[in-house]
């Protein structure tokens, strides 16, 4: 059963960090490379109707990880305070910039708000990737100092940063050279799959442009994810030891790069291509460094304390079971709703109104 | 420890009462606008449809406040209250899950359809979008109620001996005695809310003789079924959610009533009086003999049990915010009967649209209804205190235990001015749509 849900939440993790992945970065393309109110607004009309939906994924995410894992939900959000409360303001910041602006005609009130949906989205994709620096780094569990245990032993607290940024100093902190660097290849991914989106759902006088960049910044892409892979070793003792154990796991990898190098020919091919190139890119790669750390969901630091796995934090198997039920039904259905919406939403949205009077 | 989680809740209180300012219209509204298109959908008026437009504008506007701040809820019970979450996730973890895969989904994903799709679905099609985000705003009222309802009367739990609570019925948790009264008041109450609101843009247009025709719909609506929901909030839900806490919870019952000392042979029913907690009585009190006996065990002569009764360490933490939050909140409920009675009586003969005076009460009164709906969450709230879960987890026991109250501190007063300014944004553009008003050639 434990088994069944943490597939089920990965895939949760996963499908969010596409959907939102999109907004987010077309946030950032909104922020960067949109200099006409008439291109700005295109772009936020090709999120309008999807990205309220999109962002429950993260809210249900959180919904079955609180169900299902009780003791890393609480362990987790606890220990990861200020981030945590921070992206929730972030999260706030994005919604209204994004919901706000045409509310009122004025380019001031505009700027201020479009400002506040790109700032919020680059600064989201950012933390995120820091987000899953920080699991697989993992955390000083049960706050061990000299051996010693200062908390229960799957409870602790990370700082925003130390003054090493070290990912091996002893007291960790959210912020260190290597969860920097994992959010950085967030951003980039993230801006990536977001033109790709604009390009598939638009046709804003940006998208020979935006070809471009998704073009060049797949070069940046590229190296940053070769250097990461070198350096992963520094923070993992064995990251291939699951790979090698089952072999067919190398399928995510391999995933992964299909995805960045079908990326080098997005000037040649239809506009929906490039979107589904970079969502391999970001399933691949997301899933693999996922179960690069299994059967452990936040490992520890430390030898004194056992890392939060799916069968040590996980809920009583009564209450697991008859979720399967529940869950079913309830994945039906969204996934009925995901086609009426895109159905009904095909193709390119310049025309679609709000209102729509 | 007591103050070290003073912190925790006070922003827990805070990000909850103002979540609660906008789903409370949400729920009541996506009925109204339901029944407008619906009446659109049958005499082919064309103003039923631009009503059922104006108001959608509101409607996305507090709808966004109300996903924002309600992420924040979500998210909270594990930053704040992990203990609490640990512990009891096995259990309520269902239900709040459950919302997010049934409830969440379902609206979030038909809003999208129901604002930007009208032209591209038809009429028919467009009018069943709608009915979706008024499904999915319920489902979410109830599955929110189902979590509430079990901390108030757990169910269908064992607790493990490292005090964890595990589910062991999954059907108790929606057959909870707490789950359907409370549930029925709330959305009750939710639409007392969203009829006020539209029975005061109403009433303010007539009086402002601009767009006078949609004035008037609007206070019909609103008083038709701002009569029917103070009515039902009052009788039967009202009642039976008080006969609940009497069963369940006696010792929150005296303190909400103001019993101090136990009275045989018939209760008085306090209207009006201060609870004097050091000497244990009301001060100033103005009562009526024999019907609070009455009206909760429809005797007159019924014995309540005061809190005399009780061990002290029993006793809710704040006797006399509780005793306020109920006496508001039942005092406003009656206040609204009597009002809205009193328009309907000029509606019917055919006197409200030219009476003044009681257009500026229909326009005053926009506020109450809001004070009504956080009073009677305060005095769930309060009265379950010093609980988490009653009788089982105490407050204290369920707060983070690595998160320390300056950074308590730190997060409450970001909150308090991000939602500062939500709030200000919010007064200022629904201003602006009430100004632009309904009509659709000013566009
Ligand atoms: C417009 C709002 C409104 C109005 C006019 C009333 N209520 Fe209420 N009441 C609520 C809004 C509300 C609420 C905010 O929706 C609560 C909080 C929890 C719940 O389910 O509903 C509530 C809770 C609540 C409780 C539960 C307290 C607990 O759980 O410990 C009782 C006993 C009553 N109400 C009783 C009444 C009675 C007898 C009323 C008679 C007029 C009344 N309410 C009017
Ligand atoms: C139905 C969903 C709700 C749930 C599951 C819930 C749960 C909780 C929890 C976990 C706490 C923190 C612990 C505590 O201090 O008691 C709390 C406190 C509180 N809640 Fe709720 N709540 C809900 C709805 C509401 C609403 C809608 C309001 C008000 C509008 C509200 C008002 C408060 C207040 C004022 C406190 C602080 C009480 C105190 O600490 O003395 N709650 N609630
Ligand atoms: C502590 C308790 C609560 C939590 C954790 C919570 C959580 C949330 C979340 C995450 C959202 C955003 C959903 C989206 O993105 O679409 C939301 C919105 C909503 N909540 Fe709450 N909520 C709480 C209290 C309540 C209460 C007491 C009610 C009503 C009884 C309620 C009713 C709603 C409704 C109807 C919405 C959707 C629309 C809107 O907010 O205007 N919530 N809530």
């Amino acid at each position: 059963m434990e088994l069944f849900w943490y597939i089920a939440l990965l895939f949760m993790l996963t499908v969010y960090l596409v959907l939102e992945g999109y907004d987010f970065g077309a946030g950032i393309v909104h922020l960067f490379f949109a200099k006409s109110e008439e291109d700005k607004k295109m772009i936020t009309k090709s999120i309008g109707p999807f990205w309220d939906a999109n962002e429950v994924w993260l809210i249900a995410s959180g919904g079955v990880l609180f169900f299902a894992f009780p003791t890393l939900y609480a362990s987790s959000f606890s220990g990861f305070y200020l981030p945590l409360i921070m992206i929730l303001w972030l999260l706030i910041f994005r919604a209204i910039g994004l919901e706000l602006h045409g509310f009122v005609n004025n380019h001031l009130w505009k700027s201020i708000w479009n400002t506040s949906f790109g700032v919020a989205s680059l600064l989201l994709a950012l933390f995120f990737g820091i987000a899953l620096g920080n699991i697989v780094r993992g955390v000083n569990l049960g706050m061990v100092d000299n051996g010693v245990s200062t908390q229960e032993a799957h409870y602790f607290f990370l700082p925003l940063w130390n003054s090493t940024f070290s990912p091996q100093a002893n007291h960790l902190g959210v912020i260190d050279w290597f969860t920097v660097f994992l959010g950085v290849i967030a951003v980039i991914a993230l801006t990536i799959h977001g033109a790709n989106w604009v390009i598939f759902k638009t046709s804003t006088s940006l998208n020979q442009k935006l070809k471009k960049v998704v073009f060049t910044m797949n070069f940046a892409l590229f190296a940053f994810v070769i250097v990461s892979l070198l350096i992963w070793h520094n923070i993992q003792e064995n990251p291939y030891e699951n790979f090698n154990n089952h072999p067919w796991l190398w399928i995510f990898p391999v995933i992964s790069f299909v995805g960045i190098f079908g990326l080098f020919k997005v000037k040649s091919y239809k506009d929906g291509m490039g979107f589904l190139f970079s969502t391999l890119f970001l399933v691949g790669g997301f899933v693999a460094s996922a179960v690069s750390i299994f059967p452990k969901m936040l490992p520890s630091t430390n030898d004194v304390n056992p890392s939060l796995t799916l069968y040590n934090a996980s809920a009583h198997e009564y209450g697991l079971s008859v979720g399967v039920y529940w869950f079913v039904i309830a994945f039906a259905l969204v996934s009925l709703y995901f086609i009426v919406q895109h159905k009904v939403f095909k193709g390119k949205m310049d025309h679609i109104h709000y209102g729509d009077h | 420890m007591e103050d070290m989680i003073f912190y925790d809740r006070m922003q827990f209180a805070f990000t909850i009462t103002f979540h609660y300012l906008f789903p409370q219209l949400t729920m009541g509204l996506s009925l109204l606008i339901v029944y407008f298109k619906w009446r659109y959908l049958r005499t082919h008026e064309e103003s039923f449809n631009h009503a059922a437009k104006f108001w959608m504008k509101i409607f996305s506007l507090n709808f966004v406040m109300g996903v924002v701040t309600g992420i924040p809820m979500e998210f909270q019970f594990g930053t704040n209250w992990a203990k609490f979450s640990e512990l009891t996730g096995g259990v309520i973890g269902q239900t709040l899950a459950m919302e997010g895969m049934f409830s969440f989904f379902l609206e979030s994903s038909f809003l999208g359809l129901f604002l930007f799709g009208e032209k591209l679905l038809g009429q028919k099609l467009h009018f069943l979008t709608g009915f979706l985000v008024f499904l999915g705003s319920w489902a979410s009222g109830y599955l929110i109620i189902a979590t509430h309802s079990w901390m108030q009367h757990p169910v269908g739990y064992e607790i493990l001996e490292n005090g964890k609570f595990v589910l062991n019925n999954f059907a108790a948790l929606f057959s909870n005695p707490w789950l359907i009264p409370s549930f029925l008041h709330n959305q009750a109450a939710s639409l007392v809310t969203s009829s006020f609101v539209m029975a005061a843009v109403g009433a303010f247009y007539i009086l402002n003789k601009k767009e006078a025709e949609f004035g008037k719909l609007f206070v019909k609506t609103g008083v038709y079924f701002g009569l029917a929901a103070s009515l039902f909030v009052a009788f039967p839900s009202g009642d039976m959610l008080a006969k609940n806490v009497v069963k369940y919870q006696p010792v929150t019952f005296a303190a909400m009533e103001g019993v101090f000392e136990t009275e045989e042979g018939g209760a008085e029913i306090v209207l009006i009086g201060q609870p004097n907690i050091l000497e244990k009585k009301l001060d100033n009190k103005i009562a009526v003999p024999g019907v609070l006996s009455f009206l909760t065990h429809q005797r007159w002569n019924a014995t309540i049990y005061g809190l005399n009764e009780f061990d002290e360490k029993l006793y809710p933490t704040n006797i006399a915010g509780l005793y306020y939050a109920y006496h508001i909140m039942v005092g406003l409920g009656t206040i609204f009967i009597g009002l809205m009675g009193l328009s309907l009586f000029f509606l019917i003969r055919k006197k409200l649209f030219s009476t003044e005076w009681i257009l500026w009460s229909l326009v005053f009164a926009l506020p109450f209804p809001y004070i009504a709906n956080i009073s009677g969450w305060y005095t769930a709230e309060l009265g379950r205190q010093p609980w988490l879960v009653y009788n089982l987890l105490r407050t204290v026991e369920g707060a983070s235990p690595t998160v320390s109250s300056g950074n308590t501190l730190f997060t409450l007063l970001g909150f308090i001015g991000l939602y500062f300014l939500l709030g200000m944004l919010f007064l200022l553009l629904a201003g602006r749509i009430i100004k632009h008003g309904p009509n659709p050639q000013i566009d």
